[in-house]
């Protein structure tokens, strides 16, 4: 199915979820911040949030240094 | 007509000029600044302007302190911020600059978390002195606050945050900011505020090490209500260090954009 990232089409499996789209990209759970059709999503959800057929996701990578 | 004398309301007839003005009420100052601007020459006064006599070498009277130290800014902006409050997690190369900056401006309320003391290695960025190491760094930045500008409320909590007391201190804030060191702990409190505070604006930096170029750091809105400061990839690492220039740029990144937010302005 296909969801939107970052502005861009991208396709990944039926019944996916956040935390599969995320290993799917090669991204670090603890260093990204997701929005979810308008709504930033809480790290512990990552498992149990179901992607659908058009959603739309920011994916926002962090660096460290502060 | 009505102007203003050093915050005080006065009323003085139409045509008075600011070098008559300055005769009849302070005849010693060298510094006039009229509507957040040095004046040298003299000027005819309008209805509302605000005019500040300052005397250098003089100490200024505790009623005078705030009007004279505000008096640069643009006009309007003090009275909105001194009323605002901004949550500052993180009192490290980021955070101990954005309090400075935002403490310098006269916001009304500052509360900064930080559970680690001053050591050496932070002096290259972080806003603390050589008599301050040892000290727990919210309450050395708490006592340099306070001798910036006094009449800023700072609370000082000397915790770690975790997603647990995130509810606990960064309540009824108008303006969060995250100046984390750790990516892990950023987003940690990226999501965690933002889940319990959605509509409270939150400004996050990530990407701000090493000597490259300034112009590569920017603000960005990036999602509802989350900003981020920063070029996105300069990570602290092994051979790229973080230095008083480029992380003074990204907290002051950081500060401004609390600055437009608490005036209704969009930052990036």
């Amino acid at each position: 199915m296909e969801l939107k990232i970052n502005g861009k089409p991208f396709q990944v499996e039926e019944n996916s979820h956040i935390d599969q789209l995320l290993k799917q990209l090669e991204l670090n759970p603890h260093q990204v911040i997701i929005e979810l059709n308008r709504n930033i999503l809480k790290k512990e959800t990552f498992a149990d949030t179901r992607l659908s057929q058009g959603d739309t996701l920011e994916i926002i990578q962090f660096v460290g240094g502060g | 007509m009505n102007i203003f004398i050093n915050e005080r309301a006065t009323s003085i007839s139409s045509n008075t000029t600011l070098h008559q003005l300055l005769r009849e009420n302070k005849p010693d100052a060298d510094l006039l600044i009229v509507n957040g601007f040095p004046q040298k020459e003299d000027i005819v006064l309008q209805e509302g302007d605000r005019v500040i006599f300052i005397t250098r070498g003089e100490q200024p009277t505790a009623e005078e302190l705030e009007a004279l130290m505000m008096s640069r800014h643009t006009p309007g902006v003090h009275e909105k911020i001194r009323q605002s409050s901004v949550g500052i997690a993180g009192a490290g190369g980021l955070g101990s600059n954005i309090a400075v900056a935002l403490a310098r401006i006269g916001v009304g309320h500052l509360t900064i978390v930080d559970f680690d003391l001053v050591e050496p290695s932070n002096l290259n960025r972080q806003q603390y002195f050589i008599d301050q190491i040892g000290l727990s760094k919210v309450a050395a930045l708490r006592n340099n606050l306070k001798r910036i500008n006094p009449l800023v409320n700072v609370t000082a909590i000397n915790k770690k945050v975790t997603s647990d007391n995130i509810v606990e201190f960064f309540s009824d804030l108008d303006v969060m900011t995250e100046a984390f060191d750790a990516a892990t702990e950023k987003t940690m409190l990226i999501s965690g505020f933002l889940s319990i505070f959605p509509d409270t604006p939150l400004v996050a930096a990530s990407g701000l090490a090493g000597y490259g170029p300034s112009n590569t750091i920017i603000t960005e809105h990036v999602a509802q209500n989350l900003y981020i400061v920063g070029d996105g990839c300069s990570a602290a690492k092994p051979g790229q260090g973080l230095m008083a220039p480029r992380v003074g740029i990204a907290a002051h990144h950081q500060a401004n954009a609390v600055l437009r937010l608490l005036l209704g302005e969009k930052p990036g």
